[in-house]
């Protein structure tokens, strides 16, 4: 299912309820280090490939780090938080501190073509399935 | 604060409010933190995915409203596999006291976090008044 945007509010909740729907399905599967961690990650597919979408506000870019190795890509890195000195504080409640977390995707993907970028706050990983995974139109005679 | 704490996941708050959208749309309150200086009230808002151009800030009737909104056309052609968290705009209101200079507020929005400086006013100024 695509999203086709007419009404920006339908399409909202269009996306919100298709975000739902898959909420925690059991497509990483049970034996990785998946769900439950920070970050909380979003996995589409798109076309063949796929796209994981991670949101990490507050997170700077030389403090991330992501790796890849077969099916298996980790995330890791600190985030900080810094008050002025002499503040007092009213109201905390953003975290800070580090994290590191893996995922296997339990298909075949070219590690080496994974493209990440990050904006606003979101890091978006393009993860390439492999050449040899994708499916081939077979023709009838 | 130790550097090597953890990380957890926070749950998205869901905003409540006294009326209800006509859609079951969501909107959620963004993760705040909130500290004053001698000079100024900081608010820092985190809201991961909101750009530049899709953030308002205005302050009316001395409630400050943030309010950014989520560019969704980055879905354009996704379809959800598996999912941890649910994406929508967010909006969070304070009120602000007298002793904020209104006009002098400032906002900054990078990495998906807005902070914001409102300085506090010039001390309640004295008023001469006048005798006829």
């Amino acid at each position: 299912m695509a999203f086709i945007y007419t009404d920006p509010f339908d399409a909202l909740f269009a996306l919100q309820r298709a975000l739902d729907a898959h909420l925690a399905s059991d497509w990483l599967g049970a034996g990785t280090a998946g769900s439950g961690g920070f970050p909380p990650i979003n996995i589409f597919q798109k076309g063949d490939d796929f796209v994981a979408v991670i949101e990490l506000p507050g997170v700077e870019k030389k403090d991330l780090q992501v790796e890849a190795r077969e099916g298996t890509i980790r995330i890791s890195g600190k985030k900080t938080i810094q008050y002025q000195d002499g503040a007092s504080i009213h109201r905390r409640e953003r975290l800070a501190g580090s994290f590191d977390r893996s995922f296997t995707v339990p298909v075949e993907i070219n590690p080496d073509g994974i493209q990440a970028e990050v904006r606003d706050g979101v890091l978006a990983l393009f993860i390439p399935r492999a050449e040899s995974q994708k499916p081939r139109a077979i023709k009838i005679k | 604060m130790a550097p090597q704490q953890e990380l957890q996941v926070q749950q998205k708050r869901e905003v409540e409010k006294k009326q209800e959208s006509t859609i079951p749309v969501r909107q959620f309150l963004p993760v705040t933190d909130i500290f004053e200086t001698d000079q100024s009230l900081t608010l820092v808002v985190e809201m991961p995915g909101v750009s530049k151009n899709n953030v308002e800030v205005r302050v009316e009737n001395d409630v400050l409203t943030v309010e950014g909104r989520m560019d969704f056309a980055n879905y354009g052609g996704l379809q959800p596999l598996y999912t941890e968290y649910n994406v929508g705009n967010y909006v969070r209101s304070f009120q602000l006291s007298s002793k904020i200079d209104q006009d002098g507020i400032r906002a900054e929005l990078k990495d998906g976090v807005m902070t914001l400086v409102l300085p506090k006013a010039e001390k309640a100024r004295a008023r001469k008044i006048m005798v006829n």
